[in-house]
């Protein structure tokens, strides 16, 4: 049956992601009809097959370590066993010919690995568990999925090998075993100190699960008192929480728990200090430790100089270490799609009368760009046709020739050439603005708030009006060359337009480029996709059936992506009431969502403080990149598409070089959470908004200029940040009492920025 | 009803623990106590929830975009969760918790008021809440923050503060921000914090005098507005002084045009123009954006100099420069309270210069006027301290004025204007602190030739008392404070009490010299030139002591404490139309021109 099979493919992706083999399987595609549209049909049987390209899985397979690949083999079979358990023979078959096993091999080593101690009851616990899990399955499944954590929440041990921390160990000595490894670190050299002291948060945490786990209150507290201190100051939150759990029973149904246990702990450490540490480890016949090093942590060891502590810092601070290096090997088409061409007409001649300057520079620039674009093709541009885009209506053509005419009239922006700023502020929303966007011709302007309602303005004189009900629009003559003109209702015409329709504090919004179409996500679990010309609603996109934190519209319209509570992001279109791709693998909310300028990549931030880069047409995650200590909550992609902004609640702008998958620089400036990013049209300045009531203007351009005479290597992932946030930053504007929370560049280069007024 | 107090522990718990540190959100283990006892049986369960829905209560704080937890996040955490959310608790606002402690123990209460049904049904119904609005302004124009109400002052009461105080430690905010825009020099574009750090071995900056071409249009077109005739260009630019951030650049020629003014126009006389002096002086005093403290040895004197000066107009015995002589008074009051420090001790020094030049005996009608006045504003404690002891005396100087057959008609004038101020000011407090009954007898025993009249006014006033308390209402109690305004009337005599009626005058918009409109987006103006002010020491017109208290004193304390106002440089006001005293106050005033 499709509960089945849903079922089945749900339990199969945890199991991946347990395993921490978050790459190689994550995309699980769950549309169980066929698909009329090409890119949905491929990605639906690869869905089915859950075959990952043949590429990557081999490049991950012979790079993981030795001590990974039975680990793997070893959850593939433990899930085996339980699809079995539960009968569904055909999962069982796929899977298994997925993962090229023999036919004999479940059963004799599931055997091998159910302990046979606890084998009877685990088995009944799973039985158990399953049929809960089934049930909860098949309630959302009319929903269209289930949410996957939410499941893993409520039964962790689907197997005897996910609860790795039964093994025993005299409870007294883990005080004793940590401070010697401590006292080790401590004393090694310098230059393998810092990378070694990575080790600590890790197994402080394993270790302080492990005493949990085998009900040694006391000593876990002990420990935890005495060691918690020495912790980096940017996982004090998880600490928190840790601190929180002191018996078996608080370890169910905790998520950061579960996180912790379920993905493996991601070090990046050099041959040489890992060497170090084993020999010690080995000397010492520290077997606790060395344990839950192989067990719980992934170290991705490289060859060379070991990393210095800023160097680590940079880095760490996500929920699950550092990104594998092999994770962000895949190759990005970062390139910008060709532009359609598109014959300006040059008719308004007394327009450019009055601007004698300008002329020559316009004509100039539009057929160099034009020319240029037309004959080559970025290299690094996906094909025109990677994923199926609409097709440009007449409508959207003239759009593109405003904005063409409106460029030529941009402001070049640069260090000495500041942009002026225009502050919109929301007076009495009474701290209930939650979400703001412009049009990109900004002209309107949208805002959610937590009373659930959206409301529209319009922020040039022209007013907002509705069409025509269905019987006035009958007697229009549908010939006549203003018929657009004469659909609108001019007794509807107001500045502003109110929409109801959720029933939670609306989190995002979007509109469409076309302008006639407006999203809005919100804590109900909806999407909603109005239409600015009836300003009614037309769908709600059920799915999340948790807070849908951010939704974004592709900058080619038709496509949108929502992320929410429930970890995973959506991506949607417009005409399907079902996702077409979910991208899973964040272990914490995802907090926001962005479209590649090219719309073949979405971008996505969490609060596991990752931020995770899909390729749209495979679903699989080509980037993961970890830095920040805070949630992520903004997100934005350069104009030419290379790098990417990002801001947290540590008040810190992160920028990323997509192509190489590195930190670029750091913007250290903000003293709270950054809510909104954007780079000015020529990607000159990046601007950044906070709730600390302040716009600051960064330069960008030096920023990407002094990467590239960096001699790094991509290969090691190293980066040498230099702390020149101060030299960056061009330029701070505080505003009254108002916090930051959208910014948008105007055509011309105009910053727009957005907030309402915190009394 | 216990049930649903103890979610209100969750959020004052959060709430404070959130002040004190801004990333950690634990709840307090005595809270969770108290609350697992007010909830009973299903403790542990509740407790578990609550401190595993925080965390997500967090979330939908961020995601709201807000700095405080309210009580609609935990809902939606504990919905999340599947758990029945708290019904009742749907406040964007700051619940009223009580706090209370005794018995080793401390408690947090969330005080419920019993409640008349009928006051509810006869209390009209609130205003309804303004919609949503969206409203535009500058923030930046090319890179340069404009100084507009819209956005903060570009130095804040604080910055302008510690410049004054600790003048080694501030980076001067304009420098800064220059530094800024011209990207040279790292140090320049350091937020506030980090410059003073690196500044340890810094020297004293330059103090620069310069101004904007804006900045001086401004200061020109301000100043001429508010001695010009036009009373309603005057009440705008007012407006302006009282609202506009961003005028501490200018405060320091602010200042000594007020007082160079007053040194001026109390020489010749001139009776309208220290009226709209000291209206400036208001506006400053108004501004919530200006640290004025540093400008107070120019102020007061010149306020100081408007309340006891012999003479202020022309025609003593025509012209009511009582009222001028009010509102300084007022405004010395005004300047008393927020000024007054242990350090400056305004309010004893001037409360000290103005009882010496009382109690002197050869003290003008009119400066005695003056001094009372000045004490009479600093409350019903001076009243009381000083003021009434001396009703005796004071009757006895008047009976011999009134009564008296060689007397100057000013003089008389004077005396009578004493008479009514004292009474004014004496009967309310008396009628505190006086039980009754009141007789004529007794008052004429206790104060002398006063008694009687101030018997009157005490009755009096006692039954405007009774009849106010009787009018308040429970629900809406308006308290207005009566603004001094002054408005220029040269009509003579009006009565003790001089023109009091609150000049109102709605000024459309405040004056801002240098913002485009919003909305319009076209090419904002060109980087401001800097022009230096040309700071020239001369010497005015008037080189004698103005600041007289008494002719008998030589130096009056005020002036004396203050030396450095003279001694430095000061913009030079200069006098175009030198103004004979002859002329009638009501000629064409006046003209000053900065150079």
């Amino acid at each position: 049956s499709s509960d089945d099979i849903m079922s089945t493919k749900f339990i199969l992706k945890m199991a991946a992601v347990q395993g921490g083999m978050v790459d190689e399987k994550e995309e699980v595609d769950i549309k169980t009809e066929p698909q009329s549209d090409g890119l949905m049909n491929t990605n639906a049987t690869d869905g089915r097959q859950l075959s990952p390209s043949p590429s990557s899985s081999s490049s991950a397979g012979s790079s993981k370590s030795a001590a990974g690949a039975p680990e793997d083999q070893q959850t593939l079979l433990a899930v085996l066993q339980f699809l079995r358990k539960n009968k569904l023979t055909e999962s069982v078959e796929i899977l298994r010919r997925e993962a090229g096993l023999p036919e004999d091999a479940l059963d004799t080593k599931g055997a091998d690995c159910s302990a046979p101690s606890s084998g009877g009851t685990a088995g009944g616990v799973d039985g158990l568990d399953a049929g809960s899990l089934l049930s909860r399955v098949a309630v959302s499944s009319s929903a269209g999925t289930p949410a996957p954590t939410k499941v893993a929440d409520d039964q962790p041990d689907v197997s005897v090998v996910l609860s790795a921390y039964s093994q025993q160990g005299d409870p007294a000595l883990y005080k004793v075993y940590y401070s010697d490894l401590k006292k080790f670190i401590e004393s090694v050299l310098d230059c393998h100190r810092a990378e070694l002291s990575q080790v600590f948060y890790p197994l402080f945490v394993h270790m302080y699960l492990e005493l949990v786990y085998n009900n040694h209150e006391s000593e876990a507290k002990a420990f935890f008192e005495k060691f918690s201190g020495d912790q980096e100051c940017y996982y004090e939150d998880d600490l928190r929480v840790l601190s929180s759990l002191t018996k078996k029973e608080h370890m169910r149904g905790n998520e950061t728990l579960l996180d912790f246990r379920t993905s493996k702990f991601v070090l990046r450490i050099s041959r040489d200090s890992y060497q170090l540490l084993k020999r010690h480890l080995q000397e010492r016949q520290n077997n606790q430790i060395w344990n839950i090093i192989q067990e719980h942590l992934y170290i991705d060891i490289f060859d060379g100089m070991p990393r210095s502590k800023s160097q680590i810092d940079a880095m760490s601070g996500s929920l699950a270490g550092e990104a594998k290096r092999e994770a962000n090997k895949a190759k990005v088409y970062y390139g910008l799609l060709k532009e359609p061409e598109i014959e300006v007409p040059l008719d308004d001649e007394d327009e450019e009368a009055e601007n004698e300057e300008g002329k020559p520079k316009k004509k100039k620039p539009k057929k160099d760009s034009m020319g240029s674009k037309s004959k080559k093709q970025d290299p690094n541009a996906p094909l025109q046709n990677r994923i199926p885009l609409p097709e440009l209506k007449d409508s959207d053509k003239l759009d593109k020739i405003m904005y063409m005419k409106e460029s030529t009239k941009r402001i070049r922006l640069g260090r000495e050439n500041l942009p002026s700023i225009c502050f919109y502020t929301f007076l009495n929303a009474y701290q209930g603005l939650t979400a703001v966007d412009f049009t990109d011709d900004s002209s309107l302007i949208a805002g959610g708030f937590a009373d659930s309602t959206v409301r529209v303005w319009s922020v040039t004189p022209k007013k907002l009006r509705k069409v025509k009900s269905a019987a006035d629009l009958n007697l229009i003559d549908k010939e006549s060359d203003d018929v657009l003109e004469r659909i609108m209702d001019e007794k509807t015409a107001s500045e502003s337009k109110i929409l109801y329709g959720h029933s939670g504090p609306v989190y995002g919004i979007s509109f469409s480029p076309d302008r006639n179409y407006l999203l809005s996500c919100s804590e109900d679990g909806t999407v909603r996709l109005w239409s600015l010309l009836t300003f009614t609603c037309l769908v709600g996109y059920k799915g999340h059936n948790y807070p849908v934190w951010d939704t974004q519209f592709s900058p080619y319209g038709y496509y949108f992506v929502s992320g929410g509570h429930d970890r995973v992001a959506r991506l949607w279109a417009t005409d399907h009431y079902q996702p077409l791709r979910i991208f899973a693998g964040h272990l914490a909310d995802v907090t926001c969502t962005r479209f590649h300028p090219n719309s073949n990549y979405v971008v996505t931030g969490s609060s596991d403080r990752t931020i995770r880069l899909w390729d749209v047409l495979t679903g699989n995650c080509v980037r993961i990149f970890t830095g920040h200590k805070g949630p992520i909550h903004t997100l934005a992609f350069s104009p030419n598409g290379k790098f990417l902004a990002s801001g947290a609640t540590d008040g810190r702008v992160l920028l990323w070089d997509i192509g190489h998958g590195l930190m670029v620089s750091e913007l250290k400036g903000h003293t709270d959470t950054v809510y909104a990013l954007r780079f000015s049209r020529d990607g000159e300045l990046l601007a950044s908004g906070s709730m600390d009531n302040t716009v600051r203007l960064w330069d960008a351009a030096k920023a990407f200029d002094d990467l590239e005479t960096d001699d790094f290597t991509a290969a090691t992932g190293h980066i040498h940040l230099q702390d020149n946030s101060q030299e960056l930053l061009l330029g701070t504007y505080m505003s009254k009492s108002t916090p930051v929370v959208h910014l948008h560049f105007t055509r011309r280069n105009l910053l727009l920025a957005a907030g309402s007024y915190a009394a | 009803m216990k049930l649903f107090v103890w979610p209100c522990f969750v959020l004052t718990a959060m709430a404070e623990e959130r002040r004190q540190k801004q990333c950690s959100v634990t709840l307090p283990t005595e809270s969770m106590k108290a609350m697992a006892e007010s909830v009973g049986v299903g403790q542990l369960q509740e407790e578990s929830c609550v401190a595993l829905s925080e965390e997500d209560a967090l979330k939908f704080m961020h995601h709201g975009k807000r700095r405080k937890l309210t009580t609609s996040d935990i809902d939606n955490a504990l919905k999340l969760k599947n758990v029945e959310p708290l019904y009742g608790f749907q406040s964007q606002e700051f619940i009223p918790f009580r706090f209370a402690s005794g018995g080793g123990r401390e408690l947090h209460f969330y005080e419920e008021k019993e409640v008349d049904l009928s006051d509810i049904i006869n209390t009209p119904l609130p205003r309804v809440p303004l919609d949503v609005s969206l409203k535009a302004h500058w923030l930046s124009i090319e890179g340069v923050q404009p100084s507009i109400p819209e956005n903060p002052p570009p130095a804040t009461k604080e910055q302008q503060k510690t410049e004054s105080t600790e003048p080694l430690k501030v980076v001067k905010p304009g420098q800064e921000e220059e530094g800024a825009i011209q990207g040279k020099g790292q140090g320049a574009t350091a937020p506030d914090g980090k410059g003073k750090e690196k500044g340890s071995i810094r020297l004293k900056p330059r103090s620069t005098h310069e101004l904007s071409v804006e900045q001086q249009l401004y200061y020109k077109e301000i100043t001429e507005a508010c001695v010009g005739s036009c009373e309603a260009k005057r009440a705008e630019a007012l407006q302006s002084i009282a609202t506009d951030p961003g005028l501490y650049q200018m405060l320091p020629r602010f200042s000594t045009f007020i007082s160079e003014g007053v040194r001026v126009n109390v020489v010749q006389n001139n009776l309208a123009l220290l009226i709209y002096l000291m209206r400036m002086v208001k506006a400053l005093m108004d501004n919530p954006t200006l640290y004025l403290e540093k400008y107070l040895h120019e102020l007061i004197p010149a306020v100081v100099t408007c309340i006891v000066s012999k003479q202020l107009c022309l025609r003593p015995d025509v012209d009511n420069h009582w009222a001028l002589r009010d509102f300084a008074a007022r405004l010395m009051a005004q300047c008393c309270k927020t000024f007054s420090t242990t350090t400056n001790n305004i309010q004893s020094r001037i409360t000290k210069t103005l009882t010496k030049s009382w109690l002197d005996e050869k003290t003008q009608w009119t400066a005695r006027y003056g001094c009372i006045a000045g004490l009479a504003e600093l409350g019903p404690d001076v009243i009381k301290t000083l003021i009434l002891p001396r009703l005796t005396v004071e009757g006895s100087r008047i009976k011999a004025v009134m009564e008296g057959s060689v007397v100057s008609n000013i003089d008389k004038i004077g005396a009578e204007h004493v008479q009514s101020l004292l009474l004014k000011h004496c009967a309310s407090v008396i009628a505190k602190i006086r039980p009754q009954p009141d007789t004529v007898e007794q008052y004429r025993t206790d104060y002398g030739y006063l008694g009687p009249m101030l018997c009157s006014h005490v009755i009096k006033a006692r039954t405007q008392a009774a009849l106010q308390a009787q009018q308040v209402n429970r629900t809406t109690l308006t308290i207005t404070q009566p603004r001094p305004t002054l408005s220029v009337s040269q009509s003579g005599l009006s009565g003790s009490g001089g023109p009091r009626t609150p000049s109102i005058i709605k000024v459309p918009s405040s004056l801002t010299l240098m913002s485009p409109r919003p909305g319009t987006p076209s090419q904002p103006s060109p980087p401001a030139t800097k022009y230096i002010v040309m700071a020239t020491s001369a010497g005015t017109a008037s080189t004698q002591q103005v600041i007289t208290l008494s002719s008998s004193q030589s130096a009056s304390p005020v002036t004396s404490t203050v030396p450095s106002a003279t001694s430095t440089l000061q913009p030079l006001v200069k006098v175009e139309s030198g103004s004979g005293p002859g002329l009638a106050a009501s000629r064409p005033l006046q003209k000053y021109i900065v150079v």
